[in-house]
C-alpha cells in the first residue's frame, strides 16, 4: 500500500508517493490542467501506476479555493442577515486599498440585492431582544433561490454570544434549501467581530459549490480507478481534513498549497537536526517567508486574500513581499534603484524568455551574471535564453541611469532584491523576537537556492539547508501532515468572573467534536492530542495575546483549567510579548481556541538519500559566474548524483531539474545523510 | 559629522532598513497600546529625525498620514527646549502634547528621544499616539464649544519624562491625575516607551554594521532624492494658477460659515500654496497651528503623488503662504480640538484646485468629516463609560472608477471598531449600521456611499457629544462631477427627533433608555459629468438600492430606465 501526496500549483502538479512496505519514495511532475485541475490530478496519480487500489491514502494540497477567490470565480450566492446590518460585508472595517492615493472601489462577493435582512436581534450579553421571524427567513430563502443563488450564508449579529436565533433560522433554511450549501456563522466562526465573521462565512458559501464539485469529481475519479482508501485535504492551518469536512468548510483550504510546503520544511529540517528554520519560496512575482521555531510553525489568526476579502481561520503564517524572479528592476525619478512590486511573472516573464517583456527582472540579472544556465533553463519549457536581450534591458533601465556597466548593474539588482528578501526574513524573525543566528534558511520552489548564500550573509543566519527535492516540497508535506481541526468560541468575560465549569464544558464539546471527526475519517493515527489557547488581554485593550493553557484529560474527559493557572499563564505570555505587565490591570478572556490533532505516522526521510558512490562527486564542467564584483571560473555539479558526505567548496553551481543552487566563495556545501545540502560559511582559517 | 560618500546601491539598501525600523516601532505600539484609537485605528506614528533641524528623515508606513508631516515640529520643539535648557543627555525622553508648537491637537501625546552615537547626538527618534482622554470638559477631548485650549484638555509643554535613563515618576503622576482613564494612559505610555526602546536597539545594530558616517550620508542623500523626485513631478505639471474655495459649517459657537481658500501656483519645478482669503482665527476649536497646516499640505501632495517618500526634502520646492491672522496659523491659547475637520477641508480645496490642472490625477472630495461621536454615562454600579469613535463615509470618484463606499478619512488609515465590540463594551445597541442610499455625488464615476449609524441607549441615562462637519456644505465633485449628500445628525428627545442648531456639532445631548441618535454621513463627490455615466451603471445602482429611482431621474435624467444592469 502507498500514501500519495498531490500538490496542484499554477504550472505543475507535483506527486509524491511513499510505498509503506518498502519505505521507498518516488516523485512525479505533470502539467497542471486548467480550468478543471482534476484532469492533471488524475493523470499525475496514474503516472505512478494505474492500480489505484494499492493506494491507502491520497492527500491533496489545492489552490482551487485560492484561485476561485483571487479570480472571483465563486458561485452566485445570497446572504441572510439581521435587520439593519445588510451592508456589513460591503462596509468592511472602513479601510481603503492603499494609504496614499484614495483611488479604487470595492465589489463584495455578494452584491447588495442578494443581501436580505430579517427581523431578529440578540444583544451582546446573549439576551434575545427580538425572536427570529422564521417566515421571513423562508421568504428570503425563496427570493434568493428565485434569483438563482446556488449557496447561502447566514449571519446574525451577536450570534457568537447566543446562536439560538441563528440556529433556528439555519434549521428552517436547510429544510427548504435544495443543496447542502448553507454556511452558518455560528458554526463556522462563533467569534466576536461581525465583519470578519460575515466575510469568512460568505467566502465559505462562495467557494462551496465550486470546491465541493471539484472534490467530488476528484473522489469519483479516484474511486473509478479502484481507489478504496481515504481522500484527505490539506488546510491552511497545515493539518489535513477529510473530504466531507472540506466540502462543508472549503474556506479552510484558502492557503492549502503553501501550508503543505511549510509542514514539509519543518519535518525535513527537524529530521536533519535543525529545528529552527526560515523557509523562503522565490516565485515569479513574490517571495514567501515562514518561520519555524523548534519544529513548530506559527499560526496567524486571519488573512486578507484580497482587499476586503478577509478569511478568519487559523493559517500557517506566511509573509509575502513583492520581490520574486519576475519582479522588475527600475530607477525612480529620484535616482533610487527599486525592485518590484511590478512583475513580469512567468508570462511574459523575464526579458531573456523573449516573450515580449523588455524591462529587466531579477531573473535577468541572474542570467547575465552566469548564475542561471542560459542553455539549459529549468521549468519553463524553453530551449535557450536570450542573454543579450537581458543585458540590453539592464543597460537601458538600470545601468545607464545609474552610470554602471552591465555586470555592475546586474549585481546591483541582485543586491537590492536580496536586501528586500532579507527585510522579509527580519520581519518574521528579529521583529518577532527570534535571533536569526539560530536559524537555517531553507529555500524551496525553483528560485530560492540562487539567493541562499546572500541571504545567510545579509541576515547572519546560521546556514542554508536545501532539501533534496525543493520543487516537490508541498507534495511531500501532504504525505506527512497531521489531521487537525480548530475550534473557536468567544467568551468575553473578566477572568474573575470566568465560570471554570462552563469553560470546561466548552472545551469538552470541542474535543468531542474533534475526536468524532478523527474517528469518522477512517485514518489510523499514531496518537491524538487536544490543545487549548485563550485569547486574553487586560481590560481596555483590544489586541489579545494567545495564551497556551496546559490541559488535563482522562479517558476523553476534560478537567476544567483553574483561574489561577490561567492568570499565571497569561502573565508569562504577556511578559514575553511586551516585557512589562500592567500593575493592577484586570485580566479578560476573549476567546477559547481548541485544536484536536490526530498524529499521522511519519516516514524516514533517509530513504530519499542518494548513494555512496564517490565517483559521482566530480564536476561535469565549469562556466564563468560573476560574484561580488569579479568573474569566477565556477565548477558545475549534478546535484542529485552527489553521494552522501560529498563536500563542495564555493564557488560552485549545483544543478538539478527543478532548481539551481549557487554556493558562493567562502561557503562550503555538504550532502547530509538525507540528501539535503547543508551550506555553511567556511571556517575562517 | 564628516560626510562619507555613499553609492546608490547601499543607499537603496539602507533606505529599506531604516523604513523597517520605523515600521517596527509602529507595530510595537499598535500591539501593546491600551486604547482602541491607537490599537485598532492606528492613530500613531514613529520615525527618525534630523539632529540639527528636526526634519523628517524616515517615517513608518503604517502610521497616520497626517503625522508624516507634523512630527518634525514636535522634534523641533524639543530641539529648542534642549538648546534653551542646555542639558540634553543620552537616555533622555521628552514628552508633551502642546498642539501650538507640535501640531494637530492635545489628544496626541508626543515622545521625543535623542539618539547618541559615540557620545555625539546622531538623530532623534519620536513616537506620537492619540490618547483616549486627557481631562478637559468633554470625555475624549472633542469639545466643539471650547473657547480656549484649557477647556479641551490638560496642556503639557515639552518636559523630560526620562532624564538620562531615569524615569521621572512625578511627571507620570501629574499626567495620570489629569485623565478620566489613567489605566489606559499608563498602558499607552508604556507602549510608546517600548517603541522608542526598540528603535534605539535597531538603530544601534544598523550603525554597527554600516558605520555612522555611511548612515549619516544616507540621511543627506535621502533628502536630496526626495527633493529631486518632487521637482520632477512639479516640472511635469503645466505652469499656471488654480484656485478653489470651500467652507467649514461654523466654529461650534457662532453659526457663521468659514471660507477655506487656496491658490496653487506652479512655475517650472516650484509650487506655491497660498491660503489668502481663508477665515480669521475663530473663537471655537476649528483653528489649527501652523505646523498642522504645513503637514496637511504634505498629505494632500502625497495623495496626488503617492510614490513620494516620507522625507522633508519633498517640501523644499514648495512655498506655503498662510495669512498671519488666519485660522490656519492660530496661536496659544486658541482652541484646536477640531483640527481634523479643518485639515480635511484643506485637502478638499487643494484637490479641487489641482483638478483644474490635472483632473486625471485627482479624486473628487471624500466625505470630509471624521464625525467624532462620544456617548458617555455611568453604569448602575457607578462605573464611568465613554464610547468614542470616528465614523466613515464615501470616497470621491476618479478617472478609473466610482468612489469607495464607507472609507476612512484621507488624513487617517483608521479602521472602525466592529459593532459587536462596541456593543460588548458599552450599554448601546446599533439599530442600523448600513450604507446610506442617495448619498453619493453623481458623476461619470459617482462618489462612494456614506453610512447610516443608528445607536440606541440600553442604560438609564447618558449624554452624547458630536463634533462633525459637512452639515451645511457638501463634498464637491471634480472634473464636472456633482456634489455628494451633506452630513446629517439627529437625536431623540421626549418631544420627538431633533437636530443640532449648529448642524453637526452639539455638546451634552441627554439620552434616556430606548432613545436613539442617528448619524448619516456624506458620500464622496462625483468625477466627470453625470450625463456621461452609462445607463447600465445607473440602472445597477438603482437595482442595488444605492440610488432611488426618483433621485436617479433627478440627477441623471430618465435615459437609464430600461437599461440592463
Amino acid at each position: 500500500m502507498s500514501i500519495v501526496g498531490v500538490d496542484v500549483g499554477g504550472t505543475f502538479t507535483d506527486i509524491f508517493i511513499l510505498d509503506e512496505a518498502t519505505g521507498k519514495a518516488s516523485v512525479a511532475k505533470v502539467p497542471t490542467t486548467r480550468p478543471d485541475q482534476s484532469g492533471g490530478f488524475l493523470a499525475g496519480i496514474k503516472s505512478a501506476g494505474d492500480d489505484l487500489s494499492a493506494m491507502r491514502t491520497v492527500v491533496h494540497g489545492t489552490t482551487a479555493g485560492t484561485n476561485a477567490l483571487l479570480e472571483r470565480k465563486g458561485a452566485k450566492i445570497g446572504l441572510i442577515t439581521t435587520q439593519g446590518f445588510r451592508d456589513t460585508l460591503e462596509m468592511r472595517r472602513r479601510d481603503r486599498r492603499a494609504t496614499w492615493g484614495l483611488r479604487g472601489d470595492f465589489d463584495p462577493v455578494v452584491p447588495r440585492d442578494r443581501r436580505l435582512q430579517v427581523p431578529e436581534r440578540t444583544l451582546a450579553d446573549g439576551t434575545i431582544e427580538t425572536p427570529i421571524d422564521l417566515a421571513a427567513v423562508e421568504a428570503a430563502a425563496h427570493d434568493l433561490l428565485a434569483m438563482g443563488c446556488e449557496a447561502v450564508a447566514l449571519v446574525f449579529i451577536n450570534a457568537y454570544a447566543n446562536p439560538a436565533n441563528e440556529q433556528a433560522a439555519a434549521q428552517a433554511l436547510r429544510a427548504l434549501w435544495p443543496n447542502p450549501h448553507v454556511s452558518v456563522s455560528s458554526e463556522i466562526l462563533p467569534e466576536i467581530r461581525e465583519f470578519e465573521r460575515t466575510s469568512t462565512t460568505a467566502l465559505n458559501a462562495y467557494l462551496q459549490p465550486e470546491v465541493a464539485g471539484y472534490l467530488t469529481r476528484l473522489e469519483a475519479g479516484l474511486r473509478d480507478g479502484g481507489f478504496g482508501g481515504e481522500f484527505l485535504l490539506v488546510q491552511s492551518n497545515g493539518g489535513v481534513m477529510a473530504v466531507d469536512t472540506a466540502c462543508r468548510l472549503p474556506v479552510r483550504t484558502a492557503l492549502s498549497g503553501p501550508a503543505a510546503g511549510v509542514i514539509a520544511a519543518a519535518y525535513i529540517a527537524t529530521s536533519a537536526s535543525y529545528a529552527d528554520i526560515i523557509t523562503g519560496d522565490v516565485g515569479g512575482t513574490s517571495f514567501d517567508v515562514s518561520l519555524i521555531a523548534d519544529g513548530q510553525s506559527a499560526l496567524a489568526p486571519q488573512t486578507s486574500i484580497d482587499f476586503g476579502m478577509v478569511v478568519r481561520t487559523p493559517m500557517i503564517e506566511i509573509t509575502t513581499i513583492g520581490a520574486g524572479g519576475g519582479s522588475i528592476a527600475w530607477v525612480d525619478k529620484g535616482g533610487l534603484l527599486n525592485i518590484g512590486p511590478e512583475s513580469a511573472g512567468s508570462d511574459p516573464g523575464p526579458v531573456a524568455y523573449g516573450r515580449g517583456n523588455d524591462r529587466p527582472t531579477v531573473t535577468d540579472a541572474n542570467i547575465v551574471l552566469g548564475r542561471i544556465d542560459a542553455d539549459k533553463p529549468i521549468g519553463g519549457g524553453l530551449e535557450t535564453l536570450d542573454v543579450d536581450a537581458a543585458k540590453r534591458a539592464i543597460d537601458t533601465h538600470v545601468g545607464t541611469p545609474l552610470g554602471l556597466v552591465t555586470e555592475d548593474a546586474a549585481e546591483a539588482i541582485l543586491k537590492v532584491a536580496n536586501a528586500r528578501m532579507a527585510g522579509a526574513i527580519r520581519l518574521v524573525s528579529i521583529e518577532r523576537g527570534h535571533d536569526p543566528q539560530r536559524f537555517s534558511f531553507m529555500p524551496f520552489g525553483g528560485g530560492g537556492a540562487l539567493h541562499a548564500c546572500a541571504l545567510v550573509d545579509e541576515c547572519e543566519l546560521a546556514r542554508a539547508l536545501v532539501p533534496r527535492f525543493p520543487g516537490v516540497t508541498s507534495a511531500l508535506g501532504c504525505v506527512i501532515a497531521d489531521m487537525r481541526q480548530d475550534f473557536v468560541q468567544t467568551i468575553n468575560t473578566s477572568l474573575n468572573a470566568l465560570d471554570e465549569d462552563e469553560l470546561g464544558a466548552m472545551i469538552q464539546q470541542h474535543a468531542d467534536e474533534g475526536m468524532r471527526l478523527l474517528d469518522a475519517s477512517g485514518v489510523r493515527f499514531g496518537g491524538r492530542d487536544v490543545q487549548i489557547e485563550l485569547d486574553m488581554a487586560y481590560a481596555g485593550q483590544t489586541h489579545t495575546v494567545a495564551v497556551p493553557i496546559p490541559l488535563q484529560m482522562n479517558d476523553g474527559h476534560v478537567t476544567p483549567p483553574d483561574r489561577n493557572a490561567i492568570a499565571n499563564a497569561f502573565e508569562e505570555a504577556y511578559r514575553a510579548a511586551f516585557s512589562r505587565l500592567l500593575d493592577g490591570g484586570v485580566q479578560r478572556v476573549l476567546n477559547l481556541r481548541t485544536s484536536t490533532i490526530g498524529r499521522r505516522p511519519k516516514f524516514d526521510l533517509s530513504t530519499l538519500a542518494p548513494g555512496q558512490d564517490k565517483a559521482d562527486a566530480e564536476p561535469y564542467g565549469s562556466r564563468p559566474v560573476r560574484i561580488a564584483g569579479a568573474w569566477h571560473d565556477t565548477a558545475l555539479y549534478d546535484r542529485l548524483t552527489l553521494p552522501v558526505g560529498t563536500i563542495v567548496d564555493g564557488p560552485a553551481i549545483l544543478a538539478q531539474p527543478d532548481t539551481t543552487i549557487l554556493v558562493e566563495p567562502g561557503f562550503r556545501a555538504s550532502v547530509d545523510t538525507y540528501g539535503n545540502l547543508i551550506i555553511e560559511r567556511q571556517a575562517a582559517s | 559629522m564628516a560626510e562619507a560618500e555613499i553609492d546608490p546601491i547601499t543607499l537603496a539598501v539602507l533606505a529599506g532598513r531604516m523604513e523597517q525600523i520605523a515600521d517596527e516601532m509602529d507595530a510595537t505600539l499598535f500591539r501593546s497600546a491600551f486604547n482602541p484609537i491607537i490599537a485598532e485605528a492606528h492613530d500613531a506614528s514613529h520615525g527618525l529625525y534630523d539632529a540639527k533641524t528636526g526634519d523628517t528623515l524616515i517615517q513608518g508606513k503604517s502610521g497616520l498620514p497626517i503625522f508624516v508631516g507634523v512630527m518634525a515640529f514636535a522634534v523641533k520643539a524639543v530641539i529648542e527646549k534642549a538648546a534653551h535648557d542646555g542639558d540634553l543627555a543620552d537616555g533622555d525622553v521628552y514628552i508633551f502634547n502642546d498642539a501650538h508648537i507640535g501640531g494637530t491637537h492635545l489628544s496626541d501625546m508626543r515622545l521625543v528621544r535623542p539618539y547618541f552615537r559615540d557620545g555625539e547626538l546622531f538623530c532623534y527618534l519620536a513616537s506620537v499616539g492619540h490618547w483616549h482622554d486627557l481631562g478637559g470638559a468633554v470625555p475624549g477631548n472633542y469639545n466643539p464649544s471650547a473657547r480656549e485650549v484649557f477647556q479641551e484638555a490638560v496642556v503639557l509643554p515639552p518636559v523630560k519624562l526620562v532624564r538620562a535613563g531615569v524615569v521621572q515618576t512625578d511627571i507620570i503622576d501629574i499626567i495620570l491625575r489629569n485623565t478620566r482613564l489613567p489605566q489606559s494612559a499608563r498602558g499607552d505610555l508604556n507602549g510608546q516607551l517600548s517603541a522608542l526602546d526598540l528603535g534605539v536597539k535597531r538603530l544601534d545594530a544598523l550603525l554597527d554594521s554600516y558605520g555612522a558616517d555611511t548612515v549619516s550620508a544616507a540621511f543627506t542623500k535621502l533628502g536630496d532624492r526626495a527633493e529631486a523626485l518632487m521637482r520632477t513631478e512639479l516640472a511635469d505639471l503645466p505652469d499656471g494658477r488654480w484656485e478653489a474655495t470651500d467652507y467649514l459649517d461654523n466654529d461650534g459657537i457662532t453659526d457663521t460659515a468659514l471660507p477655506i481658500k487656496v491658490a496653487l501656483d506652479v512655475k517650472g519645478d516650484h509650487l506655491t500654496i497660498d491660503f489668502k482669503g481663508t477665515a480669521p482665527v475663530t473663537a471655537g476649536p476649528v483653528n489649527i497651528a501652523l505646523p498642522t497646516t504645513i503637514a496637511c499640505c504634505y498629505v494632500a501632495i502625497k495623495h496626488i503623488f503617492p510614490s513620494l517618500p516620507a522625507n522633508a526634502g519633498v517640501m523644499r520646492p514648495i512655498t506655503i503662504k498662510v495669512p498671519d491672522d488666519s485660522l490656519l496659523s492660530a496661536e496659544f491659547p486658541a482652541p484646536t480640538g477640531g483640527y481634523t475637520e479643518t485639515i480635511l477641508r484643506m485637502i478638499d480645496v487643494i484637490f479641487s484646485a489641482a483638478a483644474q490642472a490635472i483632473p486625471e490625477r485627482i479624486v473628487a472630495n471624500a466625505y470630509g468629516t471624521i464625525n467624532a461621536l462620544s456617548i458617555a454615562g455611568q453604569r448602575a454600579n457607578g462605573q464611568r463609560w465613554v464610547m468614542f469613535s470616528f465614523y466613515g463615509g464615501g470616497h470621491g470618484g476618479s478617472l478609473e472608477s466610482d468612489g469607495l463606499n464607507h472609507g476612512n478619512a484621507p488624513i487617517s488609515t483608521a479602521t472602525i471598531p466592529p459593532a459587536e465590540i462596541l456593543e460588548a463594551a458599552y450599554p448601546v445597541m446599533f439599530r442600523q449600521w448600513a450604507l446610506r442610499p442617495d448619498s453619493a455625488g453623481p458623476g461619470t464615476h459617482r462618489g462612494g456611499l456614506g453610512a447610516i449609524y443608528e445607536i440606541e441607549l440600553l442604560e438609564e441615562e447618558a449624554e452624547a457629544f458630536l463634533f462633525g462637519e459637512r452639515g451645511r456644505f457638501a463634498p464637491q465633485g471634480v472634473a464636472g462631477g456633482a456634489d455628494a449628500a451633506k452630513n446629517r445628525f439627529t437625536y431623540e428627545t421626549d418631544k420627538g427627533w431633533a437636530e443640532p442648531e449648529l448642524a453637526s456639532k452639539k455638546v451634552g445631548i441627554p439620552l434616556k433608555r430606548g432613545q436613539r441618535v442617528r448619524l448619516e454621513t456624506p458620500g464622496g463627490g462625483g468625477y466627470g459629468p453625470p450625463d456621461q455615466r452609462t445607463p447600465g451603471a445607473i440602472a445597477r445602482d438603482v437595482a442595488l438600492g444605492f440610488l432611488s429611482q426618483a433621485r436617479a431621474d433627478e440627477v441623471y435624467g430618465t435615459g437609464w430606465r430600461g437599461a440592463g444592469s
